[in-house]
């Protein structure tokens, strides 16, 4: 099942490669990772996708809270969260496609952040999967580039990860 | 008054009370040298080989309940120490190992024996430090410290540019230490423990397995009034034996691939599993789909939640430092009104018993022809009245003697159970009588092992160390040959150890006795001979028989109860 876990750890060199080192040297699933620095510079937070059993998950959250640079992990799908994704995504513009393009931007909630004569770069932000949409809606034939930022999430409500 | 980063260094190591680092210089750590060449407070023992250091540490901390420090240099110092530190953390020493680095203007030029120890250590280690400037030096060695014998403990490394152990700041050592994202287990959860009291006293068949968490703990003494209040058989891992007395009548022997077949019986067998400080890996419990085939409820005591529930389902998990968990768990159980049920105890008894009658499945037939390996350690443990320290090294001889050298105290079994390293025994045998002075060690090893680091006779004779090596010469690279000649149709491919030297001309080139043992008859004269020599270290090759193999056996693979005994072959 997927899992999306978040963490507080130390900003400090080489801590990113930890968690990263941990889940290639157990052979745990990594979806996607990011991670950047919170409103405490000393302290980084971290959103892993990640895909196993209960007792893979189980582990996974043992071993990253066995790590002495790691704070605190929350997994998030244990209880109400929400994620969100940024993309950037760069689509050929063939005749007459360029209103229907633009149109499908709008629904998703998009913006045309550059465009030139035949290519307009889209920005949007959604669920993993609100994204994978929006790329099957537009065609993957028309698309030349696209660049994302894996999963952030956080919890809903009172559902806080601070130390 | 300002200090340079090395004297800083040395004076951290003298505030943790450190008495020896096991190193060997080198260009970036030549400040550190140097600061300790000015002191005399912390002595150096200087190795012939960087693995070395870290066994020898590792196997002085393993024998007391201190922290164990190497030094080692940058770039081939540091990878040469890495088997040491891997060795260390799978069977979670307390350690601190400090290497130079290049100076951080050069690091990541591919400088001169330059490495990324933090890097190449990160998957073996507890945790390690880069320290890139001189104030971060003492508060660095301070968490070291903490984090090295706090919790789970294992090997810690701080890795130091040259240039930061020249520069200079004042000193203060910090007087304690917190880090915010560590808190290690105290004591366990009060509930599971009553839920955990009351599944055992309602147990037909209670069995209790410790592993070596118990001996790292200190909580002998503990388990010891538990098995006695519970009535209970039980069994020690490889790294766990001296844990409970292996001489008491409720001790069944170590489990596992080579553990007794009461052992591995009772455990496969028992309706509740009573499991302290170990963690059900593959060699202690075999196939884990066999194991779960019979029913039975789990308590896991350990101070590593990640240990709990990792291999085999848990009913009742405990999180905690064994000593007050099992102090807490004692007194609700002298504190209840029940006792396990004396009917259902006595039946248990008599299965194991029966079990027992087998002889552990672990008989040899004795010859007067050919030296049994497994006489050897019989006659050694005679011989040392069973109390000597016995370092070992990895393969056939380990298993004998885990088998037939009864230890009866904790801390006195000093083997690479983990990661199964072969030329621990020897530099490990070192540390112990470098923080045992006085007390007889052993190191029982093979002709392969002690090849690996035969060097360290060198060291031994700088620092007058009076180890007892007995190694069991049977030619072969024994535990491989075996694995050969049951499941790879007796192709004995490159373990026939051809070309060794003369070990007793060899320990006579280092300085020390030599002994060559050929016959049975000569065996107990030739230990006895040996330990008499107090002062000296005696290397006594033993030449055994070649096809003897370890019994009994769980295959790799199967399950418990799937044993191979040895009178069936």
């Amino acid at each position: 099942m997927r899992h999306i876990i978040s963490l507080l750890m130390e900003n400090e060199a080489g801590a990113l490669s930890r968690v990263a080192g941990l889940f290639s040297a157990r052979g745990y699933n990594i979806e996607s990772l990011s991670v950047a620095p919170t409103e405490d510079p000393t302290l980084s937070r971290m959103t892993i996708v990640t895909s196993g059993s209960d007792a893979v998950i189980e582990q996974i959250n043992k071993q990253l809270n066995k790590l002495i640079d790691v704070a605190m992990v929350m997994d998030l799908s244990e209880g109400e969260h929400l994620e969100r994704e940024l993309m950037l995504v760069k689509v050929r513009v063939e005749d007459g496609a360029r209103e229907k393009l633009k149109h499908a931007a709008d629904v998703a909630g998009g913006r045309i952040i550059d465009t030139t004569e035949h290519i307009y770069t889209i920005e949007l932000t959604g669920s993993c999967a609100e994204l994978d949409n929006f790329l099957e809606n537009i065609g993957r034939n028309l698309i030349l580039e696209t660049v994302r930022t894996g999963a952030s999430g956080i919890g809903c409500g009172e559902r806080i990860l601070k130390l | 008054m300002e200090l340079t980063g090395a004297e800083i260094l040395i004076r951290c190591l003298q505030e943790e009370q450190v008495e020896h680092v096991f190193g060997y210089p080198g260009g970036a750590v030549l400040f550190i040298y140097d600061a300790l060449f000015r002191q005399d407070k912390v002595k150096h023992v200087l190795v012939r080989h960087e693995q070395a250091a870290v066994h020898a540490a590792d196997g002085y901390a393993r024998s007391s309940d201190k922290v164990g420090v190497a030094l080692v240099t940058s770039g081939p110092g540091l990878t040469n120490a890495v088997t040491g530190i891997a060795t260390a953390y799978m069977d979670s020493t307390p350690m601190v190992i400090i290497s130079g680095q290049v100076p951080t203007g050069a690091i990541g030029e591919d400088a001169f024996q330059e490495v990324d120890a933090v890097g190449i250590t990160r998957p073996c280690v507890k945790h390690n430090f880069l320290v890139k400037n001189v104030k971060d030096i003492a508060p660095t060695i301070k968490k070291a410290f903490y984090l090295a014998r706090s919790g789970r403990p294992g090997p810690v490394l701080v890795d130091i540019p040259k240039d930061v152990s020249n520069h200079k700041t004042t000193f203060t050592y910090p007087a304690s230490v917190t880090i915010r994202s560590y808190h290690p287990a105290g004591n366990g959860d009060s509930a599971q423990i009553r839920h955990a009291v009351q599944m055992l006293l309602e147990a037909k068949r209670p069995m209790v397995y410790t592993g070596g968490g118990v001996v790292l703990s200190g909580a002998s003494a503990q388990l010891i009034d538990l098995v006695r209040l519970l009535g209970a058989p039980c069994t020690n891992t490889l790294m766990g034996l001296g844990g409970f007395p292996a001489s008491d009548k409720q001790f069944v022997g170590m489990l596992g691939m080579h553990g007794t077949y009461e052992a591995n019986m009772a455990m496969q067998h028992c309706d509740v599993l009573l499991a302290i400080g170990a963690r059900f890996d593959d060699r202690v419990i075999g196939n884990v789909e066999h194991f779960a085939q019979i029913p039975r409820k789990i308590i896991h005591i350990d101070i590593d939640p990640s240990s709990i529930a990792k291999r085999v389902k848990v009913d009742v998990p405990i999180v905690g430092e064994l000593k007050p968990v099992l102090d807490e768990l004692l007194s609700v159980l002298r504190g209840g009104k029940l006792t396990p049920n004396t009917t259902d105890m006595a039946a248990w008894w008599k299965q194991v018993n029966e079990w027992r009658a087998t002889g552990g499945g672990m008989r040899y037939k004795n010859s007067s022809e050919i030296i049994k390996p497994q006489f050897v350690i019989e006659t050694l443990h005679q011989v040392t009245g069973g109390d000597a320290f016995v370092a070992s090294d990895v393969g056939q001889h380990q298993m004998w003697t885990a088998q037939y050298y009864k230890f009866d105290k904790p801390r006195r079994w000093i083997n690479s159970g983990g990661l199964g390293t072969m030329g621990f025994g020897l530099p490990a045998a070192m540390g112990v009588q470098m923080v045992n002075p006085g007390a007889t060690v052993a190191c029982v090893t093979g002709e392969g092992s002690i090849q690996m680091n035969i060097q360290e006779l060198s060291t031994c004779k700088q620092f007058r160390l009076p180890i007892k090596i007995v190694a069991l010469n049977n030619g072969y690279l024994g535990m491989v040959r075996q694995w050969q000649e049951f499941f790879h149709g007796n192709r004995y491919s490159e373990t026939y150890m051809n070309a060794l030297p003369d070990f007793v001309k060899l320990a006579e080139a280092y300085g020390h006795v030599g002994m060559r043992i050929d016959k049975p008859a000569d065996v107990e004269p030739a230990l006895k001979e040996a330990f008499a020599r107090k002062n000296d270290l005696v290397f006594m090759d033993f030449r055994t028989d070649p096809t003897e193999n370890v019994f009994p056996m769980v295959p790799g693979g199967r399950g418990l109860s799937e044993i191979i005994l040895a009178e069936e072959l």
